[in-house]
């Protein structure tokens, strides 16, 4: 068997010379380690941003959402809950939601890039499949909520106002009628079968806090892409701006 | 008569001193994460108070600390990774695992004699048995780590993750309770490598250790 724990053993004087040597090269090979370690934090911290980012963590962080929308599915779905599980959401965030609810009302614009985009009413959405769903809401800031949503699929939403024969663009953007707040979306996310236009909590019609007269409910991504008060929907192949992502926050935000 | 003996591999001390600051990079990351929802307490005072988070200029970089957060977790999870398989391909881990239940008796053993409460130390080979245990406890909850953080970091994509470890909530809280693990570790780490001295701590570096000619 190899000895993985050798030994050296001389005379005291040269034993002595041995063990400051290797002291030195230790220390010296160590004080080395850890410059270099300073300096690559600092390059990893400090380097030029890339939207928002230092540039090296930007590189890792498309990396990252790249490696979570290959493995996003259909299939795999945020857990739902029974009624009993039904927490009191809170609302956070007030963007976007100044104006008077019955003003913005009749203001949901559907815009498939050809260039004329399509007026639709709340009862557009309301006219399609119902689904109901109690799912955990996740905030970025690390609390999480069962909420309770009904609402129109938007891959439902998707195949019956998408003009037919049209390739299905990369992105969604979605903003509040002022465009006070916005997000953007990938594709994939977007036609998550949880993926929902909500227009109901707790068997109710949406508050205005909770984002009155209709809302997305996409339990794939953290809480600051569920946008509230939807006032234009866009899909597009060109990557739409994003609220929080213009922070600094990571765009994808996938759960 | 003094020999030198080579205590610790080139490879360990290396997989050692990269976690250091690694590790303390996600701490402190994490700590930038855990500012915006900072719900834990005892006793109903709060685990981290906001003097601190002031102190240390966390507010507010919430976005910055997942940013680092999840570039750093690569290296930190490739660097256990190399370390655990190191250890079991070398045959390392023969010496830095407890081998039988008596370890636990052992540990407590070395607890009381470090304390000044025992005399004696139980027999030990290169880590006693305290050590064996801290060792081996060290990687458990750094696996724990990773795979609490997977589940806080895609609930949806992974829930059965979440829900091995008691749902979303549950596991964020066990993510920040290993966290505090880890500070333990460091801190009675650190006070027992001040204890046994600069020759052992030399050796961490250089890997050699001086020994009496008969050990």
């Amino acid at each position: 068997m190899i000895n993985r724990h050798p030994e050296i053993a001389l005379p005291e004087a040269e034993l002595r010379r041995v063990l400051s040597a290797k002291t030195r090269r230790g220390f010296l090979t160590g004080g080395l380690a850890a410059l270099a370690a300073f300096g690559g934090y600092e390059f990893v911290t400090s380097s030029a941003k890339d939207r928002y980012v230092p540039w090296p963590q930007r590189k890792v962080l498309d990396f990252n959402a790249k490696l979570a929308h290959g493995y996003l599915s259909d299939d795999h779905l945020m857990p739902t809950f029974p009624a009993s599980a039904i927490g009191n959401l809170k609302p956070n965030g007030a963007y976007g939601l100044d104006e008077d609810v019955s003003e913005t009302d009749k203001n949901l614009q559907l815009d498939a890039g050809t260039g004329q985009p399509l007026p639709l009413h709340l009862s557009d959405v309301q006219a399609l499949p119902k689904v109901e769903m109690i799912t955990n809401f996740c905030c970025i800031e690390g609390w999480n909520n069962v909420a309770h949503w009904g609402g129109a699929r938007f891959s439902d939403f998707t195949r019956k106002y998408f003009p037919p024969g049209r390739a299905l663009p990369q992105y969604v953007f979605m903003s509040t009628p002022d465009e006070e707040y916005f997000v953007s979306l990938d594709m994939k996310s977007a036609m998550h079968p949880q993926t929902l236009l909500a227009y109901e909590q707790n068997g109710k019609p949406l508050l205005p806090e909770h984002g009155a007269p209709l809302r997305l409910v996409i339990p794939v991504k953290y809480g600051i892409k569920n946008i509230k008060r939807i006032g234009l929907i866009r899909y597009t192949d060109t990557k739409p701006a994003d609220y929080w992502a213009n922070f600094g926050y990571d765009w994808f935000a996938g759960l | 008569m003094q020999k030198l003996k080579l205590k610790h591999l080139l490879a360990i001390r290396w997989f050692h001193w990269i976690n250091f600051p690694l590790l303390f990079v996600m701490i402190w990351s994490g700590l930038l994460i855990y500012w915006a929802y900072p719900v834990y307490t005892i006793a109903s005072i709060p685990f981290v108070p906001q003097w601190l988070f002031t102190f240390l200029g966390v507010p507010q970089r919430l976005g910055e600390g997942m940013a680092l957060h999840f570039f750093f977790m690569w290296f930190f999870l490739i660097n256990g990774l190399l370390y655990v398989a190191y250890t079991l391909i070398s045959g390392e881990w023969r010496l830095l695992v407890p081998r039988s239940f008596s370890a636990f008796r052992d540990a407590w053993d070395v607890a009381l004699y470090d304390l000044h409460l025992k005399k004696v130390l139980p027999p030990q080979s290169k880590y006693n048995a305290a050590q064996q245990i801290s060792y081996t406890a060290i990687i458990v909850m750094g696996a724990g780590s990773i795979l609490t953080g997977l589940a806080i970091y895609k609930p949806a994509q992974l829930s059965w993750l979440a829900a091995l470890f008691g749902g979303y909530a549950t596991a964020r809280f066990i993510h920040f309770g290993l966290t505090i693990g880890y500070l333990v570790f460091f801190v009675v780490h650190v006070g027992q490598v001040i204890l046994a001295g600069w020759n052992n701590f030399r050796s961490m570096v250089i890997g050699y250790e001086l020994v009496k000619e008969n050990d």
